[in-house]
């Protein structure tokens, strides 16, 4: 009674993500490093590594960090299993973050592909939400006070953010509520939107005709099974080995249980919010949480939109322009950036020196502009000197946010000591 | 305006029932996040001790009910808070150097709670005080928001 039509569902199922022919071109390792692809099987991993750790977890005040300490020490494999979630959940954020980067520099979010870079946004989104939600459930003094400082920032966004605060939390402080709230968003609510959008972003690849090539007239075109497939196996299996390795190595961080009248010193978010918390040592909230996010999360949805770019779509950095505006934005941003945080923590005291003034205009708009003008004057001088063309500058703008962002997040998480001075 | 010509009356219905069906969808979502978050909590009045207890320009540790109690100069009484008013992290008093301190993003408070150092733009809160048959009661569930410090906001036997 067998159809042969319907043998072997699922490798066929499988195997029909993909079409039955690709061009040679995209399916090099360098066009697109796989990492959508690894950021997939993280998904999957979580997924399966996650759903085990859900038969031990109980999301209580008094329950879950005693289930922690008990998978840890008591059950066979417990610690490995956390560990290989925490670390494919800290992987996937950087993998995602890669990826992002990647389909923007190598001009991949263009026209047929717009949609598509908004729905990725979505998914890094997702993704971060998933992190942090998890970050709260092992409620050890880490967890506690990062979501403490988290979830206190939004209460900066002008007229709804203490509601939205409240509401986020369930309550003025983090609390039971919080963590109860927070798990099931972690494993229910967020999974399954991924799980949709990422259905989604997978379709629109397809749609678009694959991954972008640098090349189009080449049109060499190869079978899917086994020419990708092969290089498929071979870097999810390595990745998964390397994970195990690493999950034996290094243990995932567990600190005392949370303890609400004791904040540590220093209390610092996640590491991929560092960049934000360094922000805010240097900014009045209401800019470092609110008019910057908004702008540059505007900006990123805004770029496949902006008219007169003529993107070379597939090409990296565009241009040989490109790719030098690229190297120079860096290193610019890399300077000037250090010595911003540098400047604004011992040199410029604006809120000492104009006391009378209200503190949005001393901590907040000044050292706005203070980082705008400079900026704004070395555009110029890329676009006289390098002769940069509209995409260029705009690549050069992407380049230094992300590297503004980079530094921030590294001198916040590895110099920042004691009393979160600089060095100590 | 060419997307409003675009609209026909059977996208505009069904838009309207999409929406109406999201927004309700959305009402009843976010007033299950409320629950528990109600924003009229009847008044817990810790009872901190006897007016004598307390030295004059002393402050005293009160960490399980999450302020310090500061005795002035002059005998009035302040309950701060010890929750920093940048992002919520857990202040604590030096001696040394006679200030709040906050170890999460290093704002430093005045003894009355004004801001010396930011990031942290507004003082500490207060939990009001009063004070029945020379014991001194603070409700520790209303913490008062204040941008600076002044006089009116201590408390007399």
């Amino acid at each position: 009674m067998n159809e042969p039509a319907t043998q072997k569902a699922i490798t066929r199922f499988l195997l029909h993500l993909h079409p039955p022919r690709v061009n040679s071109q995209s399916i090099k390792y360098t066009r697109t490093f796989g990492l959508g692809g690894i950021a997939a099987l993280l998904f999957v991993l979580l997924f399966i590594t996650g759903m085990l750790l859900r038969f031990i977890y109980v999301p209580s005040e008094k329950g879950a960090y005693d289930s922690i300490s008990y998978l840890q020490s008591e059950v066979f494999f417990g610690q490995l299993l956390r560990n290989m979630h925490y670390w494919c959940g800290m992987l996937l954020v950087v993998v995602s973050f890669l990826h992002v980067i990647r389909v923007f520099y190598s001009q991949s979010i263009y026209h047929e592909r717009r949609k598509n870079w908004l729905y990725g946004l979505l998914i890094m989104f997702l993704v971060i939400m998933s992190n942090f939600t998890g970050y709260l459930l092992p409620w050890d003094q880490l967890a506690y006070w990062a979501v403490t400082i988290m979830t206190n920032m939004l209460s900066y966004i002008p007229v709804i953010g203490d509601g939205l605060a409240t509401l986020v939390r369930g309550g003025a402080e983090v609390n039971e509520g919080t963590l109860l709230r927070f798990y099931h968003f972690h494993t229910g609510l967020l999974p399954l939107l991924m799980v949709f959008t990422m259905s989604i972003h997978f379709w629109l690849v397809r749609k678009a005709k694959g991954v972008t090539i640098a090349d189009s007239s080449k049109k060499e075109m190869v079978n899917t099974n086994p020419e990708l497939v092969y290089k498929e196996i071979v870097v999810a299996l390595s990745l998964i080995l390397l994970l195990i390795a690493f999950s034996m190595l290094l243990d995932a961080p567990l600190l005392d249980k949370a303890n609400p009248l004791e904040s540590p010193n220093p209390s610092k978010a996640p590491w991929y919010f560092m960049g934000f918390q360094e922000l805010l040592l240097h900014m009045h909230p209401g800019f470092g949480i609110f008019i910057v996010p908004v702008l540059v999360t505007a900006f990123l949805i805004y770029i496949p939109y902006v008219k007169g770019l003529n993107a070379n779509v597939g090409v990296w950095f565009n241009s040989a322009v490109g790719k030098q505006v690229t190297t120079w934005s860096a290193i610019y941003a890399v300077v000037f950036t250090t010595l911003i945080i540098v400047g604004t923590e011992y040199f410029f005291k604006f809120q000492e020196w104009m006391a009378n003034l209200p503190v949005l205009i001393t901590t907040g708009l000044l050292p706005f502009i203070i980082y705008i003008l400079p900026t704004y004057g070395f555009m110029l001088l890329i676009k006289k000197k390098l002769k940069a063309g509209k995409m260029e500058v705009l690549i050069s703008l992407v380049t230094i946010l992300l590297t503004a962002y980079l530094v921030m997040t590294l001198v916040g998480s590895l110099l920042r000591g004691e009393g979160m001075h600089l060095f100590a | 305006m060419s997307f409003i010509e675009k609209i026909t009356r059977r996208s505009f219905i069904k838009k309207a029932i999409i929406t109406a069906i999201s927004l309700e969808l959305a009402y009843v979502f976010i007033n299950l996040l409320k629950k528990g978050s109600e924003t009229n909590v009847p008044a817990n009045l810790f009872e901190a001790g006897d007016i004598e207890l307390f030295e004059k320009g002393k402050i005293y540790p009160f960490s399980a009910q999450r302020f310090y109690l500061s005795r002035l100069q002059d005998g009035g009484f302040m309950a701060i808070s010890t929750k920093c008013t940048h992002l919520g992290c857990t202040v604590q008093f030096k001696n040394k150097d006679n200030k709040f301190m906050c170890p999460c993003h290093a704002s430093a408070f005045s003894v009355n709670g004004e801001v010396l150092a930011p990031p942290a733009t507004r003082a500490l809160d207060l939990f009001p005080i009063t004070i029945v048959n020379d014991k001194i009661l603070v409700d520790t569930n209303n913490p008062q928001r204040r941008d600076k410090h002044n006089k009116s906001q201590i408390t007399y036997a």
